[in-house]
């Protein structure tokens, strides 16, 4: 029997069958092992996918502009014409060049081949000034020697044949090819400005020595589709010759005369039969001279290119008087010489320079970067930018045109416009503004990320300073006073305060304890008072009770004692709310705090925040806190208590400093959750991005504005980039915390397990 | 004294009151919430005020008392400032009166006591809220069928019929004729597919246009039943009811819901009425831009996704945990492992939102689109925030969960039973596959249980990945493949979000937002303490095989 068994089992392990059992499990075994590694270590690779991702995203934004020069060909029409205008469509395929002439030479961008060509309805007279009228519309004004003034505006049209783009440049007269008669002698100076509803001219005649304004309304014709214009405002203003520059503001109301010399006089001329004299300014340092002169995009601010290489932005500002003046905003280098020309790029505010070295620099204004620069062999005498700045048409002065490529997605973000104070048009002031999109096609966008990150602290700081305290301390009752059974349900309980969807707790603090907190504010105020003495008092007076009424509670079920202690206390303190405002702040204390003591109040603000987030808090902090204190070993505790040491002396003195450590990453953790949390700040802190540390003020955090502004953000944008930039600074911020608490806690797990 | 404060009494005392404070906020939360959320459900009394208005009139206000608050009010002849009782009715019949709710001032009612208004009809409707009124008398076809007493009985009878079609007219259009419409979308896709492939000849286009020829014919015949459905909904007529003011409404047949009378129901009939409304609620369609109704496309939406996720989230987390603790050596890349892991754990969750929607979405789905559905281009397929995303996203934001919890079990598990496993002749793997796991089952399904609690109660990432307002469709039905990945959905928590912030009518939406809000708590620590128990259990367990 036995070697029977022997001998099946020996037929069973033996043989090519059994061998080849042996072999398949063995390779499915090494499959697995390398499969569950793999497996395992692709964790770490989430992690480093998640931020390098993020990192891939963001990178773009810190990159320089490319320009390449791509094409070069004989500037169609007539060389020896000085140009006057380039239009370009948005395709970039056909372009539209006007001459001093009044030569319209269309032509495609890719070899300079001739569209079309034709001549402005000039009736033999010349044309003696010329002005852009809408940088937007492309609208154009032509002076004539004759007086009068042709308006013109450059479009193009789209047609699919066989699926194919064609592309045709066109000019139109939106006032009339007879143009506008405004005198008898040549116009030698103009500017023009045009919107809904109004244009006004601004001109200067051969031999005279004043300044014209004209304002004219638009009326539809009732005929035809022809505008026509009606005066109802007419002025002048006295002027020397040395006035080289008229420049008419966007907004119709800044007029700016400006001579070689720098001298600029600015008028507001809102009212142009009493144009007022606003200021005489210097606009270059002395002994230096204006080459150029040119509004960026939105018609505010005026680049000056200077003959000491510079390029100066200058805007009017408000001062506290609500009166406006020209301020020195910010000075651009311009690494070659004599700034011979300002160019300006369409859709952001944007600008090039062409100097007297040949250079062509391409800069940002608000973001105050130099994004790049190309060389070239001849004089340049004209740079136009394509409508949406990935290309540019460059002249040179022997009758050349270039054709640039550029590639510049976001010249708009630098490190000083994420994070330094930066003077946005319009503002009175540098300042640290959060504002991504508006409606206008002119915005400025203000992309700084410290009322953000200004927000997110301010709300994970009120909320840690109600959290902490609270966590701590029941952390530490839990883990050293209270009894192991009412532990195991205490601890739970609290814990899940962790699992309540943060989405419930922001709505109850925005619908609920908003309110109800600015109709109790005092009481809430008062809670800070009333609860610790109240606790303190009752705590005295239990001391002084007799004995046998004291061993009733044992230090460990205090807990339970103080249940009905702070629940009555906290309803005494709310209900005192009524009578402390009548007492102290006139019967309304939200009234009080905006009329008497100045300060603003929003209903939902950093109190509210400090009271919902601080309580989400709460459970990360003491969970791992009363971890650590529990972990202390029980023979230092008992050693101190033996040697009479009270409890609480033990704690303090043997059991803190042991369980520092672990209380320390406690409070990280807990911070680092308190950055990260968006529902409840997204629902109850207003969301206004204000640099405020007001108690009663709102925030916007950075991972609130994630929630708000992500779904509408363009992809690729700026604004796009931008908002993954705020999630990388999450990223990191959470990233060190979380890092230094688990290093703090391994640091202290080896102790532990040393003594 | 000094003594007592020298031993630290004071902070013992302070500390103890943490303890309380912090477990009173908890279950003041709670209660809270399950107070507000189940009144919803109750009926509740409707009263009958008589105002006296400034200019001397009186006006009659009958609803529901909603809140109470103290307003102070300033006497005019003694100066003095009164707090008087504001009353926050819910009047109802918001086609009449314009809004829901009202604030009366007490001091303005006359004989200033609370009056039942005795035989007070309430009418839930699909449209305009509720009304409240007596009723009066039933009208079909211009002709009154029942009058006073008559009436009650034969209304309970027509709101029953009245449900009944309603429940086939759902059936048709929701299933019958949104499988077709189904059908025919994916017939044009397929037009297109074949288009962009240029195999789109004659004899592809004369089978597609038969099968469109035959759901078409499909389509039209059960339009003309649902017709035929309607039009006897129509002939149902309308009940009268007299308002507050004396004013007389009809309420069609065909936009009742329910309809009670919650002055004259006893308690039993009232608990009855409480279950009755909280099926409503749970098994109801949104009405209202989501402020009345029921909220079953969200929970369909909030399930479905936490089980794709669970699908996604159990074998990555498992895996990993199993390489921890038995194929990683102590070494630098375990370390750099539990790095990972609780910076993982410690992201905030709307990071993995923009990761998810970068990601995932534009990236991944935008490849799947270019790829695979370049026919149905520009509209995308997967290049859009959908359910398959969002489940992505929440398995990788509770990668850490499952991986904990696993780890813990199998670090639980006595070393002796895998030497043994071995000692036999077990490979390793198979010493893990048919002992280790096995036995460390309910620590996985105690980390999944958490997972699933908290991917059910974010909403942050979500809102960046594939929820929505209100889906037009559910992600799962009965249309092949079923479960529609490319589907936006509905979750509780948005529906929080949205209704109580966007909604137009706060007020009115409140109670429903407290009601959606005690259902999330309800499932979330539902699962938690489930997932509490199994633990200990498992502690228990392995504690008796230690010893």
């Amino acid at each position: 029997m036995e070697q029977q068994t022997q001998k099946a089992l020996d037929q069973a392990l033996k043989g090519p069958r059994f061998e080849k059992r042996i072999k398949r499990r063995n390779l499915v075994d090494r499959s697995w092992a390398s499969s569950i590694s793999v497996g395992g270590v692709g964790v770490i690779f989430s992690v480093l996918l998640i931020m390098f991702f993020l990192v891939y995203v963001v990178a773009p934004l810190f990159v320089s502009a490319k320009v390449e020069p791509t094409k070069v060909y004989a500037l169609p029409g007539s060389p020896q014409a000085q140009t006057l205008f380039y239009g370009m469509d948005e395709y970039k395929e056909t372009a539209m060049r006007i001459t001093d002439e009044g030569d319209l030479v269309g032509f495609t961008i890719e070899d300079g081949s001739l569209l079309k060509q034709d001549g402005l309805p000039l009736n033999g007279a010349r044309i003696t000034s010329f002005a852009k009228v809408s940088e937007k519309d492309n609208i154009l004004a032509f002076g004539l020697s004759d007086g009068r003034l042709l308006l013109t505006q450059y479009d193009y049209d789209v047609s699919y044949q066989n699926n194919v783009r064609t592309i045709h440049p066109k000019l139109s007269y939106p006032f009339g090819k007879q143009g506008v008669e405004l005198a008898e002698e040549a116009i030698c100076q103009l500017a023009a400005r045009v919107d809904d509803s109004q244009l006004v001219i601004v001109y200067r005649l051969e031999g005279q020595d004043e300044i014209q304004i004209r304002q004219f309304d638009k009326v539809e014709s009732m005929f035809s589709d022809e505008t026509v214009l009606e005066e109802y405002a007419a002025g002048q203003i006295p002027v020397t010759d040395s006035v080289e520059w008229l420049k008419l503001g966007g907004y119709m109301r800044n007029l700016y005369l400006v001579s070689k010399s720098g001298e600029a006089n600015y008028y507001d001329i809102r009212n142009a039969s009493t144009p007022i004299h606003l200021q005489t300014v210097q606009l270059v340092p002395d002994g230096q001279n204006i080459r150029s002169l040119n509004f960026l995009l939105g018609e505010y601010s005026l680049m000056v290119g200077t003959d000491d290489s510079r390029v100066l932005q200058w805007f009017p500002v408000r001062d506290e008087q609500n009166e406006f003046s020209l301020q020195l905003i910010r000075s651009f280098e311009v690494e070659g010489e004599s700034v011979s020309f300002v160019g300006i790029e369409h859709n952001r505010k944007g600008f090039v320079t062409l100097d007297d070295s040949n250079q062509f620099n391409l800069f940002h204004s608000t973001a105050e970067r130099h994004l790049a620069s190309v060389n070239f062999s001849d004089p340049l005498t004209y740079i136009e930018m394509a409508p949406r700045g990935n290309g540019a048409l460059v002249e040179t002065a022997s009758g050349q045109l270039h054709v640039l490529e550029i590639e510049n997605e976001h010249p708009d973000v630098s490190f000083s416009s994420l994070w330094g104070e930066v003077w946005y048009e319009g503002y009175e002031a540098p300042d640290y503004v959060w504002q991504s999109s508006s409606a206008s096609t002119d915005f400025e966008p203000k992309f700084s990320m410290v009322p953000l990150t200004f927000g997110t602290i301010k709300a994970a700081f009120y909320a840690m300073l109600f959290a902490v305290p609270i966590a701590v301390m029941a952390a530490i009752y839990t883990a050293f006073f209270m009894e192991g059974k009412a532990r195991q349900t205490v601890k739970p309980a609290i814990e899940l305060i962790e699992a309540l969807p943060t989405v419930i707790l922001g709505f109850l603090a925005g619908l609920w304890l908003a309110p109800y907190m600015e109709s109790h504010l005092a009481g809430f105020f008062s809670i800070l008072l009333v609860l610790p003495v109240g606790i303190l008092l009752f705590g005295y007076g239990w001391s002084r009770l007799p004995e046998p009424i004291r061993l009733l509670v044992p230090t460990g079920q205090r807990a339970i004692l103080m249940l009905p202690v702070v629940v009555i206390l906290g309803w005494m303190a709310l209900s005192m709310s009524g009578p402390i405002e009548h007492l102290f702040f006139n019967g309304d204390m939200r009234h009080w705090l905006t009329f008497n003591a100045g300060i603003d109040f929003d209903q939902r603000n950093a109190l509210v925040i400090g009271f919902a987030m601080g309580f989400a808090l709460i459970p990360t902090i003491f969970s791992v806190s009363e971890d650590a204190i529990y972990n202390v070993p029980s023979y230092l505790v008992n050693g101190s208590l033996a040697l009479g040491a009270s409890g609480w002396q033990t704690l303090v003195g043997v059991v803190l400093p042991t369980a520092s450590p672990g209380i320390f990453s406690a409070i990280m953790l807990g911070f680092g959750r308190g950055i990260g949390e968006t529902m409840i700040v997204l629902m109850a802190s207003g969301n206004t991005p204000l640099m405020d540390g007001n108690l009663f003020q709102g925030m916007r955090t950075l991972s609130a504005n994630l929630a708000v502004e992500m779904p509408e953000a363009e992809i690729y944008s700026s604004h796009y980039r931008v908002l993954f930039l705020s999630g990388l600074i999450l990223f990191i911020f959470t990233f060190v915390l979380n890092t230094l608490a688990e290093v703090v806690r391994e640091r202290m797990r080896r102790k532990y397990g040393s003594l | 004294m000094k003594a007592w404060f020298k031993e630290g009494e004071h902070w013992v005392w302070f500390s103890a009151a943490s303890v309380s404070i912090s477990v009173v906020l908890v279950v003041g939360l709670l209660l809270m919430i399950s107070i507000r959320g189940l009144v919803h459900f109750w009926p509740h009394e409707v009263y009958d005020y008589q105002l006296q208005s400034e200019n001397g009139q009186t006006e009659q206000i009958v609803g529901e008392l909603h809140d109470t608050k103290l307003k102070e009010i300033k006497n005019s002849e003694s100066g003095m400032i009164e707090k008087i009782p504001q009353f926050l009715m819910k009047v109802g019949n918001r086609d009449i009166y314009g809004i829901d709710f009202r604030w009366i001032n007490t001091a303005d009612i006359i004989g200033r006591q609370d009056r039942l208004d005795n035989g007070v009809t309430v009418i839930e409707r699909f449209e305009y809220g509720n009304v409240y009124g007596h009723l009066q008398t039933i009208i079909q076809e211009g002709q009154v069928v029942a009058e006073q007493k008559q009436v009650l009985p034969m209304m309970h009878q027509l709101v029953e019929a009245s449900q009944t079609l309603y429940q086939r007219i759902n059936h048709i259009e929701k299933v019958t004729l949104g499988g077709i419409n189904y059908q025919l979308e994916q017939l044009r896709l397929e037009q297109k597919k074949l288009q962009a492939e240029d195999q789109y000849d004659t004899e592809a286009e004369s089978a597609l246009n038969q099968q469109r020829d035959e759901l078409n014919a499909e389509f039209r015949e059960q339009q003309a039943v649902l017709k035929g459905l309607y039009s006897q909904l129509n002939r149902m007529g309308e009940v009268s009811l007299s308002l507050a003011g004396g004013q007389v409404i009809q309420v069609p047949f065909k936009s009742i819901v329910r309809f009670w009378q919650p002055n004259n129901m006893s308690v039993f009939e009232k608990t009855g009425f409480f279950f009755n409304s909280i099926g409503h609620f749970l098994f109801g369609e949104p009405r209202e831009a989501n402020t009345e109704g029921g909220v079953f496309p969200a929970i369909v939406g909030t399930i479905t996704m936490v089980i794709l996720m669970a699908i996604f989230v159990t074998p990555m987390g498992v895996i990993a945990a199993v390489y921890m603790s038995e194929y990683a050596k102590e070494g630098l890349v375990l370390k750099i492992v539990r790095i990972s892991i609780n910076n993982l754990a410690g992201v905030p969750s709307i990071v993995f939102g923009i990761f998810g929607l970068g990601f995932f979405v534009y990236i991944i789905g935008g490849s799947i689109d270019d790829l695979f559905y370049e026919y149905a281009l520009p509209s995308p397929t997967f290049g859009t925030p959908a359910l398959l995303w969002a489940s992505l996203t929440m398995a990788l934001l509770t990668l850490p969960v499952v991986i904990v919890s696993t780890q813990e079990g199998l670090s639980r598990i006595p070393t002796a039973l895998r030497e043994g496993g071995l000692a036999l002749g077990a490979t390793q793997s198979e010493t893990i596959m048919k002992i280790v796991l096995p036995m460390s089952m309910p620590a996985i399904m105690t980390g999944l249980i958490l997972a699933v609690a908290r991917a059910a109660g974010e909403v942050a990432p979500l809102m960046l990945v594939g929820v929505v307002k209100l889906a037009p469709e559910l992600p799962i039905d009965f249309n092949a493949p079923f479960i529609h990945l490319d589907r936006k959905f509905m979750h509780l928590g948005f529906h929080i979000y949205d209704v109580g912030f966007q909604s137009p009518n706060v007020e009115a939406s409140q109670p429903l937002v407290y009601a959606t809000s005690l259902l999330l708590v309800l499932i979330i620590v539902g699962l938690n303490l489930g997932a509490i128990t199994i633990r200990n259990r498992l502690r228990e367990k392995y504690k008796a095989l230690g010893n």
